[in-house]
C-alpha cells in the first residue's frame, strides 16, 4: 500500500514535470533552441504570485490579492518575461561569421536571462521558502487507503487538458500548421508565406503560459514557493523531455511522468539525497544509449543550435 | 602572497586555468556546460589522496590531471555519437549527476565537504595560470591546433579536407578535462577544502560565459573574459553595495553579489545582441598587433 501511495505521489509530481517539459520540447522542437530561461520563468511566476498575494502591486497600485487573482497575475508575468526573452534572444541576433559556436548564441543569451531572473528574485524576496496559502490545500480524497490531495488531482487533470489542447493546436489549427512548418524548415516556411517573425512569439507565449501554469500547480500543491525551485524542480523537466524524446509532445508527457515516478521511488527506496544522481544518471544513460528518446524524431535537434 | 589583492589574484588565476579548460573544447565547437564538474573530479581526487594517503602535492597534481583526462576521455568517447544540443545537455547532466553522487559518498565528505591537509601557496597557482596560457599558445601553433581552429570555423569542410573531426574533438575535450583536473587540484590545495557547492551548475555557467564573452577565436579571449569578469565586479564592489536593494527579502550582505550576477547576465544578453563573437576577435587582435602599421597606411592614403 505504501508503494501505491508513492506511485500516486510520483504521478502527481510528474504533472508538474510534464508541463515544464512541454515548454522545453516546444522551443527545442520548433526553434532548435535549448531555452534555459524556462526553469527561472517557472520560479518567477510562482514567486510573483506569492508576492502579489502577500504584498499586492508596488507603489500601492493594488493591495494584496486573493490567491486565484495572484496566480493569474503570476501567469501573466511569466508570459511577459517569456516575450522579453524572445525579443532579446531571437529577434535581434545577427549572424556574422557562421562559426561553430555562433549557433549557440540564443542558448548563451538564455543563460544571461537565467542569471538576471534568479538573482533579481533572490534580491527581492530572499532565498528562504515562503508559504502560499490556499483553501484547496487541506482537501483530500481517500481511495482504498491511498491518500490523494485535491490539488494533486486537479493539477493532473489540468496537465492532461493542456497536452490535449496543445496537440489539437499543433495538429488542427492554421497556427499549428505554421508552427510545424517552421520546425521542418524555417526558410521554406518563409517562402511558402508563413510570417515567421509573427509566429515565433506564439511559441514564447505558449512557453510562458506553460511555465506559469506549472508554477501555479507547484504553489497550490506544495503550499510554498522559494527562489531555488527553478534549479531544483524546473531543471529535472529537462531530463523528462530528453527521456521522452525532444520535440515530441507525447514524449514530454511520458518522460515527465516517468521522472516523477523515478524521483518518488528513489526517495522511498534509497532516501532523499539520491534523487539528483538517480535522475541525472538516468538522463546520461539515455543520452548514450538512445539520444532520440522514447518518442523522438531523428530530424530534431540534429542540426546546429 | 597574502591580503586582499593577493587573494583576488589567486582567484583570478584559478579562473584563468579553468577558462582554458573550457576553452579547449569550445575551440572545436563543443560547448561544455559541465566545466565545474571536471574541476570537481580533480579537486576530489587530490583531496581524497591527500586526506587518506597523505600524498604530497606533486603526485596528487599528476593524479588529478590523469583522472580529469580519463573522465573527459570516457565521457566524450561515449557521447561523441551525439552532436550539438545533445552534447550541451550531456555535459549539463554529467555535472548534476556528479555533484549528486559526491553528496552521497561518505569517503568524500558528503555534503559537509572535504578538508584537505596538503597546501600550495598562491604563487604556484599563478605559475600554473601562466603555464596553462603558454601550453595553449603552443598547442594552437601545432597541426592539432590548426585542425581545432578549422573545426571551430566549419566542421563539414574540415572533414572534407581530411581532418579526423571526431578524433580532434575527443582530443580537445580530453585536454580540457586534464586542465580542469589541474585547476581542481589547485583549488583544493589552495583553500585546503572542497565542497560540492563550489562546483555546481551555476559555476559551470559562469565559466562558459567567461570564455564565450571573452571570445573564442583567439587564445587570448579566455584571459580577457576571466580578467574582465573577475576584476570589474571587484572594482565596482563598493559602488554595487550602494545600488538600491529592491523588494523585501535581501539582507545587506547579498546586495552586491546579487547585483554582480544581474549585471553579468545583462552584459551577456547585450553582448549576444551587439557583439556575439566576444570581446576579442581575430580581426581585433590583428588591429592591436599591427595598429601602428594601419595608422601609417592610413596617412599614406590621404
Amino acid at each position: 500500500m505504501l508503494i501505491l501511495q508513492q506511485v500516486a505521489n510520483g504521478v502527481l509530481l510528474g504533472a508538474i514535470y510534464v508541463t515544464i517539459a512541454l515548454a522545453f520540447t516546444l522551443t527545442i522542437g520548433i526553434l532548435n533552441f535549448l531555452n534555459f530561461t524556462i526553469p527561472p520563468i517557472f520560479m518567477l511566476s510562482a514567486m510573483t504570485a506569492w508576492a502579489a498575494a502577500q504584498f499586492g502591486l508596488p507603489f500601492g497600485i493594488f493591495g494584496p490579492m486573493p490567491w486565484t487573482v495572484a496566480l493569474a497575475f503570476g501567469i501573466v508575468v511569466a508570459i511577459l518575461a517569456s516575450l522579453l526573452v524572445e525579443r532579446l534572444t531571437f529577434r535581434y541576433l545577427k549572424v556574422r561569421y557562421g562559426d561553430a559556436t555562433e549557433h549557440a548564441i540564443p542558448l548563451v543569451s538564455s543563460l544571461g536571462f537565467l542569471l538576471v531572473f534568479q538573482n533579481g528574485i533572490r534580491m527581492a524576496y530572499g532565498t528562504e521558502p515562503h508559504r502560499f496559502i490556499t483553501p484547496l490545500g487541506d482537501m483530500s480524497l481517500h481511495l482504498g487507503g491511498i491518500f490523494i490531495s485535491l490539488p494533486q488531482v486537479l493539477s493532473l487533470a489540468l496537465a492532461l487538458i493542456i497536452v490535449f489542447s496543445l496537440s489539437y493546436l499543433l495538429k488542427r489549427t492554421r497556427t499549428g500548421r505554421a508552427l510545424r512548418s517552421i520546425a521542418e524548415n524555417p526558410d521554406a516556411a518563409l517562402l511558402m508565406g508563413v510570417d515567421v517573425a509573427r509566429i515565433v512569439p506564439v511559441i514564447f507565449i505558449l512557453t510562458g503560459l506553460l511555465c506559469g501554469i506549472a508554477g501555479s500547480i507547484f504553489a497550490v500543491n506544495y503550499g510554498q514557493v522559494y527562489s531555488g525551485m527553478g534549479d531544483e524542480v524546473g531543471n529535472k523537466a529537462i531530463a523528462g523531455m530528453v527521456l521522452g524524446g525532444m520535440g515530441s509532445i507525447w514524449g514530454a508527457i511520458v518522460g515527465g511522468l516517468l521522472i516523477g515516478l523515478v524521483e518518488t521511488m528513489s526517495i522511498y527506496l534509497f532516501g532523499g539525497d539520491t534523487v539528483q544522481s538517480v535522475v541525472w544518471g538516468l538522463l546520461l544513460v539515455a543520452l548514450v544509449l538512445r539520444p532520440e528518446g522514447l518518442f523522438g524524431h531523428h530530424g530534431i535537434g540534429k542540426g546546429k543550435f | 602572497m597574502s591580503g586582499y589583492t593577493g587573494g583576488l589574484l589567486v582567484i583570478l588565476c584559478l579562473n584563468i586555468v579553468m577558462a582554458y579548460a573550457v576553452f579547449l573544447p569550445v575551440a572545436t565547437g563543443q560547448l561544455n556546460l559541465g566545466g565545474a564538474a571536471f574541476q570537481a573530479v580533480g579537486a576530489y581526487t587530490a583531496g581524497y589522496l591527500s586526506a587518506t594517503y597523505d600524498l604530497p602535492v606533486v603526485p596528487s597534481l599528476l593524479a588529478s590531471m590523469a583522472t580529469g583526462a580519463v573522465f573527459a576521455f570516457l565521457f566524450s568517447l561515449l557521447i561523441m555519437r551525439t552532436k550539438s544540443v545533445y552534447l550541451v545537455l550531456a555535459t549539463f547532466a554529467f555535472g548534476q549527476f556528479l555533484t549528486g553522487v559526491i553528496i552521497n559518498v561518505d569517503a568524500l565528505g558528503g555534503s559537509m565537504g572535504l578538508s584537505v591537509p596538503a597546501h600550495v601557496e598562491g604563487w604556484t597557482v599563478i605559475l600554473f595560470a601562466g603555464l596553462a596560457m603558454l601550453l595553449t599558445l603552443i598547442l594552437m601553433q601545432t597541426r592539432f591546433g590548426l585542425a581545432m581552429r578549422a573545426i571551430h570555423d566549419d566542421d563539414a569542410v574540415s572533414e572534407l579536407m581530411g581532418i579526423g573531426v571526431r578524433g580532434v574533438r575527443i582530443g580537445a575535450f580530453t585536454l580540457g578535462g586534464a586542465l580542469a583536473g589541474v585547476a581542481g587540484c589547485l583549488y583544493a590545495f589552495y583553500f585546503n577544502f572542497c565542497d560540492v557547492q563550489s562546483f555546481d551548475a551555476s559555476s559551470s555557467f559562469y565559466l562558459l560565459l567567461f570564455v564565450l564573452l571573452g571570445g573564442t577565436q583567439t587564445i587570448w579571449g579566455p584571459v580577457i573574459g576571466a580578467v574582465f569578469f573577475t576584476l570589474v565586479p571587484e572594482v565596482f564592489r563598493n559602488v554595487l553595495a550602494y545600488l538600491p536593494a529592491f523588494g523585501h527579502g535581501a539582507t545587506s550582505g547579498q546586495v552586491d553579489t546579487s547585483w554582480r550576477f544581474i549585471l553579468l547576465g545583462m552584459i551577456t544578453i547585450a553582448m549576444m545582441v551587439y557583439r556575439p563573437e566576444g570581446i576579442l576577435t581575430r580581426i581585433g587582435l590583428g588591429a592591436i598587433w599591427h595598429g601602428v602599421g594601419l595608422a601609417r597606411r592610413g596617412r599614406q592614403g590621404t
